[in-house]
């Protein structure tokens, strides 16, 4: 669902041939009415957007959710406009993120992050991270 | 569209009651039977809500609620759309009477809602949206409530105060409902006073979960004449409709919009557009409106269906709480029941308890929590992966 090419983490999206409409995650895509029977083609998404939304999970999820830290902290999560695909996605934000640290309209930046561990493995996900100033 | 009359309602009480969901819908069943002084052989179609937690898909529902009640021949079937199964339901049974396939249907939904959160069910399932939403992301419910919360306060400068003005006007209505589960008045300063769940919501600004049963006996109009029913609430517009693509606004259990990369955005919204849907079956409006009964999964969500509904511009739903113009008395009462802040959520049988609430005020047997006068009313409901119902109803 993600990748990481020289230093930038993407999502990997998919859309449909010749137009610009676009699905994320590819595998559980859906289809542009105008298009139907198109075959979609794997793409990566833009890995900076705005955000176009955002809260916490104040209280710990459900299972299949797993804490990364125990006690579980809270998490902050963003919806996040992408300009060139003209759609919004989920992620977490970063650890330590805040509502507090967000407005609606700055900019963010997708990295991979740990979602969980356990005795063998680190698991991973996307999460965004605000753009700071210089960092843009 | 034809009309089809409301001959019965019946509800099983909503709480947190821990008996197998058949009960409260069979409940439900009889006292709408009993309502609408239908003998239960004479009912051709059984159309029943499923939920999905109580095992094998609510024990296919129609068929369970139909031999709970003693089989009697007639057609069934089940219907499961989320949160909007209850509706879905109902419009399986006005195809089946306005096709002449039978003259009377009961339609039926139960829940037995575990506590917390609603969450997927057990297994390593990556196919499935809803489980991603959660493992990868954390977004429950109330995460997508919050985002739509947060989205009110930038554009529109909701606040929280508006957000808690809203539960309170709900828990003051509820006083007066005793099928509801939570029948405590709260002022704005107890929301405010309970903890933030998904920022910038807080618990009593979020619906609960709950177990309960609501059944409609429902008709042709030829039939109800032929009882000497001459005047009988009537649904007049009803919608299921899925979304038209590109849905730009993130919804549950979604990781991600569509995109409007290739297509621009519809004039209307997914949620006016369910309305829109049912004003144009029943060739009423908006100003027509006496009161509705929307879906109140948070508090923020009830001012959007005051919009999406058309009763205000966009952007203008907060003016409307704080003037008193959706509490009873006002103008346009909305959730005279209590709405999902004080029943809490039983998925299947939800939406046909928005349709309960509105025959008894159109009949007006609503009591203390009566609006005057009430003619038309209308109910909005949402339910996840591109689920949504209106039903609007007449007299």
């Amino acid at each position: 669902m993600f990748t990481e090419q020289d230093g930038v983490a993407y999502l990997i999206g998919s859309k449909v041939p010749d137009r610009e409409s676009y699905f994320f995650p590819a595998h559980l895509a859906g289809g542009d009415p105008a298009a139907v029977g198109a075959e979609l083609e794997e793409v990566l998404l833009s890995p900076k957007g705005t955000v176009w939304s955002y809260t916490t999970s104040s209280y710990q999820p459900p299972p299949p959710f797993v804490a990364a830290t125990d006690p579980y902290e809270p998490i902050t999560i963003a919806a996040v406009k992408l300009e060139r695909e003209q759609m919004v996605v989920l992620g977490q934000c970063v650890a330590g993120v805040t509502p507090d640290d967000l407005t609606i309209g700055s900019e963010v930046e997708l990295v991979i992050d740990t979602l969980y561990e356990d005795d063998e493995n680190e698991y991973t996900v996307w999460k965004w991270r605000p753009v700071t100033e210089g960092e843009g | 569209m034809d009309d089809i009359a409301i001959l019965g309602v019946g509800m099983h009480p909503w709480g947190k009651w821990g008996r197998n969901f058949v009960e409260y819908g069979t409940a439900a069943a009889r006292e709408a039977l009993a309502e609408a002084d239908v003998d239960w052989r004479d009912v051709g179609f059984v159309s029943g809500a499923i939920t999905v937690r109580c095992g094998y898909p609510g024990y296919v529902a129609g068929s369970t609620f139909a031999r709970a009640l003693g089989f009697n021949g007639a057609q069934v079937a089940s219907s499961y759309a989320a949160c909007a199964s209850g509706v879905t339901a109902l419009q399986a049974a006005r195809g089946q009477i306005l096709s002449g396939s039978t003259d009377v249907a009961l339609v039926v939904g139960a829940d037995t809602t575990p506590k917390g959160f609603l969450k997927p069910n057990e297994g390593d399932r990556p196919d499935d949206m809803d489980w991603l939403r959660f493992h990868l992301v954390g977004a429950t419910n109330p995460v997508y409530f919050g985002l739509n919360a947060r989205r009110r306060m930038d554009l529109y400068g909701a606040t929280s105060e508006d957000f808690a003005m809203v539960k309170a006007k709900n828990s003051r209505h509820a006083v007066h409902n005793e099928r509801t589960r939570f029948n405590k008045e709260y002022g704005v300063d107890d929301v405010l006073a309970s903890p933030v769940v998904s920022d910038p919501l807080r618990l009593l600004d979020i619906c609960a979960t709950s177990d309960g049963g609501a059944a409609l006996v429902v008709s042709s109009m030829e039939y109800a004449k032929s009882k000497g029913i001459t005047d009988p609430v009537r649904i007049a517009g009803l919608s299921t409709i899925t979304p038209t693509f590109p849905d730009t606004v993130i919804d549950l259990p979604y990781l991600a919009t569509d995109s409007a990369g290739a297509t621009p955005e519809p004039l209307r919204g997914f949620k006016q557009s369910i309305a829109d849907r049912v004003y144009e079956e029943s060739g009423l409006g908006p100003d027509d409106v006496d009161l509705a009964e929307v879906y109140d999964l948070s508090s923020a969500l009830e001012l959007d269906w005051y919009e999406q509904l058309g009763f205000c511009p966009v952007g203008s739903a907060e003016q409307l709480v704080r003037d008193g113009v959706t509490t009873i008395g006002g103008r346009l009462p909305v959730n005279p029941s209590g709405g999902l802040g004080a029943f809490g959520e039983a998925v299947p049988a939800q939406a046909l308890a928005q349709v309960c609430e509105l025959t008894w005020q159109l009949r007006g047997q609503a009591g203390p929590r009566q609006v005057e006068g009430a003619k038309v009313g209308i109910s909005a409901n949402q339910g996840l992966f591109g689920h949504g119902s209106s039903v609007l109803v007449r007299r």
